[in-house]
């Protein structure tokens, strides 16, 4: 090995870093450190005159290690090992010390921080002493996507890919995609029809030769990596063979079964055998085995005797497709927040009061009532509260704000406006009305006659306490502008539901490898600067998955999304980190703990030499193995037993 | 021993303690600044004797972090390392090193306040047990 000759580079971050550390007693600290050629600081390393000094360094002083002491590795890592390549040393030779998110940030004490910083210089000093030169990998990308979840998001990412030519595979768990958007009304600020301008994309989607539309399925399993994984699709049973079926509904009409439509959010009931709505896409029914009498009780089979295409197949069993793909993209979606735990405003109780998106179906016209906003007896309502930040801005149940409720509850009230001739209540905490046309919708709405109550309601009770009360649902609570207690008497109340992260994201976290947050919202990789990508490469995510937004920030997410996957398919080729594990086969003594540890089944045992070996494309580098190793046969590249002892006593400096 | 500043050596996993711990930093959150970090891919990474060398080396304590369980990036790393912990404690009692002198626990990224508060509650634990002085079995076997 070449005797290690190690430049330090310590950034000022302007005064990020040098308004708590003192980098010139840290320069001076670094200059003593065993094996450093030289130690500089600067006030921003990143630019382009911080990379040039360090580039200008290994150029003339022979440099042949450098450690810049900065922001965290994930921000600048990348920066830095391409800065040292670029003059002419391998990148794994390079190694970074945070000394601003976790020191100079942390810190109070400007003494301490310096104390700190000097510690994790050294640290970095030592370990990058240990070294070694790697080579990536390159592994060719499959142009083929996955596509998880087919609401918008998912509709807008996979036309997006198939229209450039490459194959997408759709899963979405209900039997046609159309997601939250096909059950709303209009969409806000532009009151566009929402089924109106969403059916011809998702027309689009069902005939696109590019893509393999797969409802009613579900992702059962992930294996791989980026550019080459391979996902297990379960397909539930339709009952009904989707290649013969030619959507003419008889089936459903000659159905003389019933059950709550899940469409319409119980508010109508459909067929045993149904499409959730009108335009479904594919326009292929399914039998719902809990309401079907044939799967309850042995007898019926009308759609059968109906279907003249003999479409209709009792005997179809779930089955299981393997599909492989170079990219994902998860577009699940959210679920609507449950407003029965919040007692005070009596939804489940009393009877008008719904939800944001039951307010929807209602206002539609093949919604439950045909379009009429009436109230359960039938009636039309003179009088509507609508009631703002329900489970959303609320530490009891989710603190963040769901930013789309104070426009669709405007929405609301341009639509009741339009069809009844009701008095409109917006109870709301602020109106945030902050996208493109937004504020302007706002203006005209409070010019249309609707009447806004600051102050978050404290409940919804049917106690009247004079005549003009009687018979009525009345919202009480404070109009925190004026500082009295209110009480207005109405007939339906609209409560503003959050958007929540699915039941399930967890599930579907683990099985993709991402993060959630604390709300259960998945974690981007940058909450600024890569708002799709998520911390496993070749998963990406887009839409409400993500964090509560409306349509247009969605439809962007989802188009983001969709570039990022294309520009992979155009390389053509993807790099790995070449930090993996490798054995050494003269230490291996066959044990075969390795073998049950590896959660990627990358190691296995060759019979013929009596030695495990690791496939190195499979391998992702997580040490497991190594840790667990009883003969030390196994290294972690680029985190070796030597590189991080060393690191451990330069921390301890 | 009140002004006792205990060296902790903190493990962080790539994935979901040191983002936690960045974004602690992010945040401008303040903590003691006893606990200087390695970053391990995953903690499943962390070998017994990086803990024993650790104590060797001068360390008062020793933190090691990782994913919540089940939210491991490796599926299940962090499974391993909790499998890990209880001989290594048991090791290490041997040794003469107070339990309370390694920690294991979870940081996920967006718990910037709660690596604060492990970090914080680490510290003062390890100032009240006062600076590990090395006993001469371990100084011979190390």
């Amino acid at each position: 090995m070449v005797k290690p000759k190690i430049g330090v580079y310590i950034c000022h971050c302007g005064s990020n870093i040098a308004g708590t550390v003192d980098v010139p007693q840290v320069v001076e600290f670094a200059k003593g450190l065993p094996a450093v050629a030289v130690a500089r600081e600067y006030k921003f390393m990143c630019s382009d005159p911080g990379q040039s000094m360090i580039k200008d360094d290994i150029k003339n002083l022979k440099l042949n290690r450098v450690v810049v002491a900065s922001c965290s590795p994930l921000l600048h890592e990348p920066t830095f090992r391409r800065a040292v390549q670029e003059a002419g040393i391998n990148p794994y030779l390079f190694e970074m010390a945070n000394i601003r998110e976790h020191c100079s940030w942390t810190t109070e004490d400007h003494g301490e921080a310096t104390e700190k910083a000097k510690a994790l210089v050294s640290a970095a000093v030592k370990r990058v002493y240990h070294h070694q030169p790697l080579e990536t990998r390159e592994v060719p990308v499959n142009p083929n996507t996955l596509i998880v979840g087919g609401g918008i998001a998912g509709i807008q990412a996979a036309l997006e890919i198939a229209d450039a030519g490459h194959k997408v595979y759709l899963v979405e768990k209900d039997p046609s995609i159309g997601g939250h958007m096909i059950q709303f009304d209009k969409t806000f600020p532009t009151l566009d029809c929402s089924a109106c301008i969403l059916t011809p994309k998702m027309t689009s989607v069902g005939s696109h030769p590019n893509i393999e539309l797969m409802t009613y399925s579900k992702v059962e399993e992930i294996a791989g990596f980026i550019g080459n994984f391979k996902a297990k699709i379960q397909k539930k049973a339709r009952f009904v063979d989707e290649s013969k079926c030619n959507g003419c509904g008889v089936c459903m009409e000659k159905c003389p079964w019933k059950a709550d439509s899940e469409f319409d959010l119980g508010l109508s009931q459909r067929k045993a055998i149904y499409t959730p709505f009108a335009q479904a896409v594919p326009n292929v029914p399914v039998i719902d085995k809990e309401s079907c009498a044939y799967f309850l009780k042995g007898k019926c089979r009308a759609c059968e005797k109906f279907c003249e295409r003999e479409a209709i197949d009792f005997e179809q069993q779930d089955k299981t497709v393997e599909i492989d793909v170079g990219n994902i993209i998860i577009a699940t979606g959210y679920d609507p927040f449950d407003p029965t735990p919040i007692a005070k405003y009596g939804y489940g109780k009393l009877p008008n009061v719904v939800t944001g998106l039951e307010f929807e179906r209602i206002c539609n016209s093949v919604g439950p009532t045909g379009g009429k906003i009436v109230l359960k007896d039938g009636s039309e309502p003179k009088s509507i509260a609508i009631i703002h930040c329900v489970g959303s801005r609320d530490e009891n149940y989710h603190e963040y704000c769901s930013r789309v409720c104070c426009m669709y509850a405007l929405k609301y009230s341009h639509l009741i406006k339009e069809k009844t001739k009701a008095d409109v209540y917006q109870m709301y905490i602020d109106m945030r009305c902050f996208g493109k046309g937004y504020e302007e919708f706002y203006k005209r709405l409070s010019k249309e006659g609707v009447t806004f109550i600051r102050g978050k309601p404290a409940e919804v009770t049917d106690r009247a306490i004079n005549d003009e009360e009687k018979g009525k649902l009345i919202v009480v609570g404070e109009d925190s502008l004026l500082g009295t207690i209110v009480r207005v008497p109405v007939d339906m109340v609209i409560l503003c539901i959050a958007l929540e992260a699915r039941a399930d994201a967890k599930n579907v976290a683990q099985l993709f490898s991402i993060s959630q947050g604390a709300d259960g919202f998945f974690i981007e990789r940058h909450p600024k600067l890569d708002p799709v990508a998520t911390m496993t490469e070749g998963v990406f995510i887009a839409g409400c998955c993500q964090g509560p937004k409306d349509i247009p920030d969605t439809v962007a997410q989802a188009s983001a999304a969709a570039t990022r996957v294309l520009a992979l398919i155009n390389k053509g080729k993807v790099e790995l980190e070449a930090a993996v594990a490798v054995i050494d086969e003269e230490k291996c003594s066959g044990c075969r703990i390795c073998n049950l540890l590896c959660p990627y089944n990358a190691i296995s045992f060759i019979e013929e030499d009596e030695v495990s070996r690791i496939n190195e494309a499979l391998c992702k580098g997580c040490g497991t193995c190594v840790a667990a190793c009883p003969s030390a046969a196994i290294t972690h590249k680029h985190f070796t037993t030597e590189e991080i002892m060393a690191e451990i006593e330069g921390v301890l400096v | 021993m009140n002004n006792f500043e205990p060296k902790i050596v903190g493990f962080c996993c790539n994935w979901c303690s040191y983002r936690g711990a960045d974004l602690a930093g992010t945040a401008r959150m303040k903590c003691s600044p006893n606990v200087r970090i390695i970053r391990v891919m995953c903690s499943g990474r962390v070998e017994p004797i990086f803990v024993v060398k650790a104590f060797e080396l001068g360390a008062d304590g020793v933190l090691i972090l990782g994913c919540h369980p089940g939210d491991c990036h490796y599926v299940e790393g962090n499974y391993k390392t909790m499998r890990r912990m209880p001989l290594l404690k048991k090791m290490l009692g041997q040794l003469g090193i107070e339990d309370e002198r390694v920690r294991l626990d979870w940081v996920s990224a967006s718990e910037g306040d709660r690596f604060v508060s492990v970090v914080d509650d680490m510290t003062a634990k390890v100032k009240a047990l006062g600076p590990f002085k090395k006993n001469s079995k371990e100084a011979k076997h190390g």
